[in-house]
């Protein structure tokens, strides 16, 4: 190999690995540093505390509910995009991509908007005594917004992908359509639902702009995660804020790990 | 006929009996999938437009003008398209050396460029923070600066562009750059002239992607950018300030604008996505 | 594919269902408003001192069998919040005009202030934070307007603290024998000198300990608080200075057990935990003159009419002297 060519090799590599470390790395390693620097004791104390623990739950409670509630609509939308034949397909494709679009903030204040006590669906709700805003359902409801589309996504062009021959024979033979997506449809797609799963998670359990809006920080019980650490901040509490960071970041890498799995399975 | 439908496991039934089960599942599941999209989505961005109007014409020309809200949104798109541009160069200099070059630990790294997608943004705000803040290792403190806030969102666009670019790379036909390089061009050249063009519908894409996200990202810079009305303050920051301040009406009106934007780059996305570009996983 | 990924499928629908109803469920009998479950909501300096003062109350006999929620954040955020729907039994709050916009939406009775304190739960001054060892010798309000000066401060718009700041600069003007027409003049000078208008006390006290500006204006006890907390930084009691008094009332439909957590807050034990954590109490016996010390010239709200007077003439979002001079600088008043 040329000594210009070899040269000029190692400095793009020196280049976009050097990035990738000022931007990526240093500032993660940093976290975990900051984190355990007064020892373990501290850090460990900080992350359990009950308002803490009460983060934790609340956070898990919340991805619980968004993600299957996505990945069912997930589905059923991306069959309907692609097999389905209606007008307007065009539109509630992009409808369904809004949140990609949408700043987590606008969400809070569309939400408080609909469901507060003095809007238009939460007028009706607070006189029946259903709180929606300032309580876990607000929060979900949040969470559900900006975690939707990923589902969609990851589905339509795996089931544009794979066809309807499979379908099709199965429905000559006579399967029910029900028969036919769990036999059929199902196991083609499941890639593409399980990539969606993982990347729906991964942004729910990161919201932050939309469930500050809408959330009331009611210690232990509308305070997910992420405010958490916002709020250990605002207490001057660092290695506080930094320790559910830390929480916070090896749950994305267990994301990505749990991703880079898929992709050397999916590859056997 | 009977082989087959053992051979898929199927069970032997009467088609005709199924037929009308067929067509009310989908139907309901329609009319399932339409309330959830328009409970969740639809509706409250519905009453988004609503609110910005609520005051009619007037109020919201008043309320998109307010010198601060001017400030905000032009400095939000200046340091988004500066953003950008820096991850356009980056991002595909990073997929050319991921598909291209082979190296210790690659896979790994590859791995980790999806961080900005795991990492919750107000983890990765103070994470920047902590190490190029006022009190962080670094000899420079950027801190509550503009810089701070380019910071902040080159860290939570970084994967658009890459993985954007790395399945166009890896799918390249690279006959024409051997072809081109034993004709005696320089790989400048090679990249320049065959392997780009054929990458813009990618960078673009990506790049319509990031600058989306740049717009309305919030959590990352609410730390460390202080929040200087002026001279650091996003447009999601004034937003937040402007709810807060119960003044819904300001808020709908410029939050209109926003998502007009963003809309507007969804749309230029999936116009060059569907020009030909294929993301393979 | 065989039936077991169905029936998985299926379980986790049911699953998912049975966490929403739960979620659902729980939310709307947890936070407060029942008969032993009070949702207390207060602004965010004092959230040491209620964290402490919770569990003493719980142990006192009024106090048995009562839980509180809590929430922190800007007095006035939280005012809206309470309006726009957020449960309250207790608001704690930064300034009396803030529980008046309770009162008037009818969310707090208007006779909050008949106790024995007038509605008043903690004390304290307003004074100037500078760096640890005061480099830029500031001493008092003149010194704020020097060349070379940066000020931090919150937006009195938004922030109920920065209302108090406001009016301890304007009125030491007029206690050193100033005309209005000098000390309006001067809060024009000053909010020059202002780098950053946050819209919480605790954001403009965030953004000073991380380095920025020379001088803050501040609660006595949020200076106190943030260096408990191990944050650097000293402060001076200006010799002209305001009185801050902080409400605390019960709303409207809460029941006895909530007029129990106040008298408990308004009472020694209670007061002896604000006194640790910065704040004067409201029993004079407990201010601790060596670390508290009285201004030479200390005046309160009153000597400006009262904060209805004080609201309109210098707070009013459409046309007040506060709202001039942030036109003039361009910043947002709402």
């Amino acid at each position: 190999m040329p000594a210009s060519s070899r040269a000029s090799r190692l400095t793009l590599r020196a280049a976009a690995l050097g990035y990738l470390a000022a931007l990526l790395a240093i500032p993660v390693a940093m976290v975990f540093y900051r984190t355990f620097e007064h020892g373990l004791g501290p850090a460990w104390e900080a992350v359990t505390t009950p308002a803490a623990q009460h983060a934790f739950w609340l956070t898990v409670t919340m991805v619980a509910i968004a993600v299957p509630l996505n990945t069912i609509f997930g589905v059923g939308m991306a069959l309907a995009l692609v097999r389905g034949r209606w007008r307007g397909k065009t539109l509630v494709s992009a409808i369904v991509d809004l949140p990609f679009a949408v700043s987590p903030v606008v969400v809070g204040l569309a939400l408080i908007l609909v469901y507060g006590n003095t809007g238009w669906i939460g007028t009706w709700l607070a006189s029946n005594g259903i709180r929606v805003i300032f309580s876990t359902p607000g929060m979900v409801l949040a969470t559900v917004f900006v975690s939707l589309p990923f589902v969609v996504r990851e589905v339509v062009p795996v089931l544009r992908e794979i066809g309807v021959e499979q379908e099709d024979a199965a429905r000559t033979l006579g399967a029910s359509a029900a028969q036919t997506f769990w036999r059929i449809t199902l196991p083609a797609i499941r890639w593409g639902v399980a990539y969606g799963v993982i990347l729906t998670t991964a942004r729910a359990l990161g919201e932050f702009g939309a469930v500050a809006v809408v959330s009331g920080k009611i210690e232990g019980q509308t305070e997910t995660m992420t405010l958490f650490v916002e709020q250990r901040f605002q207490a001057f509490d660092l290695t506080g804020a930094y320790a559910a960071s830390v929480v916070l970041a090896l749950l994305a890498l267990a994301v990505i790990g749990t991703m880079t799995l898929l992709d050397r399975r999916k590859e056997n | 006929m009977s082989a087959r439908a053992d051979a898929l496991g199927l069970p032997r039934r009467a088609g005709r009996a199924r037929r009308r089960g067929r067509a009310a599942g989908p139907a309901i599941g329609g009319a399932l999938a339409t309330a959830y999209l328009s409970l969740v989505v639809l509706i409250p961005l519905a009453a988004v437009v609503a609110e910005s109007t609520s005051g009619g014409a007037a109020a919201f020309w008043h309320a998109v003008t307010s010198p601060q809200a001017v400030a905000a949104m032009r400095f939000t798109v200046a340091v988004s398209l500066v953003v950008v541009a820096l991850n356009v160069v980056t991002g595909t200099l990073i997929a050319w050396v991921l598909v291209r070059d082979e190296f210790p630990w690659k896979r790994l790294i590859n791995a980790l460029i999806d961080l900005p997608f795991a990492l919750p943004t107000i983890v990765a705000g103070l994470v920047l923070l902590a190490l190029y803040g006022p009190r962080g290792p670094a000899p420079f403190d950027i801190g509550f600066t503009r810089i701070a806030v380019g910071l902040a969102l080159a860290f939570v666009t970084l994967p658009f562009v890459v993985r954007s670019v790395q399945p166009v790379l890896m799918e390249l036909d690279r006959e024409m750059e051997e072809a081109a390089t034993s004709l005696g061009a320089r790989p400048r050249t090679v990249f320049a002239r065959i392997v780009l063009p054929n990458l813009v519908p990618a960078i673009a894409a990506g790049a319509g992607l990031a600058f989306a996200r740049a717009l309305g990202e919030f959590g990352s810079v609410v730390l460390i950018s202080g929040n200087i009305p002026f001279k650091t303050e996003v447009a999601s920051v004034f937003l937040f300030g402007q709810i807060e301040s119960d003044n819904r009406a300001g808020a709908a009106a410029v939050s209109v604008v926003l998502l007009v934007l963003s809309f507007v780059l969804l749309l230029f996305v999936s116009w060059v996505a569907t020009r030909g570009q294929r993301r393979a996983r | 594919m065989t039936t077991k990924p169905r029936k998985f499928l299926l379980a986790l629908l049911v699953a998912g269902l049975a966490v929403v109803v739960a979620a659902c469920g729980g939310s709307a009998s947890e936070s407060g408003t029942g008969a032993s479950k009070l949702a207390l909501v207060a602004y965010s300096t004092p959230k040491e001192a209620y964290s402490a003062i919770i569990p003493a109350f719980e142990k006192t006999p009024a106090g048995k069998g009562v839980s509180l929620s809590q929430s922190y954040g800007a007095s006035g955020d939280q005012a809206r919040a309470v309006i726009a729907g957020l449960p309250a039994d207790i608001v704690a709050l930064s300034l009396a005009p803030d529980v008046d916009k309770l009162v008037k939406a009818k969310l707090v009775a208007p006779g909050w202030t008949a106790t024995p304190t007038k509605g008043i739960v903690t004390r304290s001054v307003v004074v100037i934070g500078v760096r640890p060892g005061n480099p830029k010798h500031i001493t008092g309000w003149d010194d704020l307007v020097k060349p070379g000066v940066q000020v931090l401060t919150p937006n009195p718009f938004t922030s109920g603290g920065a209302r108090w700041n406001v009016m301890a600069a304007y009125g030491a003007q007029i206690e050193q024998g100033r005309t209005q027409a000098q000390a309006i003049d001067y809060l024009g000078r000053l909010f020059k000198h202002v780098v950053v208008q946050d819209k919480a006390a605790r954001d403009s006290l965030q953004n000073f300990t991380a380095g920025k500006g020379d001088a803050i204006i501040s609660y006595e006890n949020e200076a106190i608080t943030a260096q408990q907390k191990g944050e650097k930084l000293d402060y001076v009691i200006p010799d002209q200075t305001i009185l801050i008094e902080n409400p605390i009332a019960a709303t409207a439909d809460a029941g006895t057990n909530a007029k129990a957590f106040i008298d408990y807050a308004s009472s020694a034990p209670a007061q002896k935990i604000f006194a640790a954590k910065g704040y004067r109490s409201v029993i004079p016996s407990l201010v601790d003159k060596r670390r508290y010390p009285d201004p030479p010239q200390l005046f309160d709200i009153t000597k400006f009419g009262g904060w209805d007077a004080v609201m309109k003439q210098f707070f009013d979002p459409a046309n007040s002297v506060m709202q001039r001079i942030e036109a003039g600088l361009g910043v947002s008043t709402g």
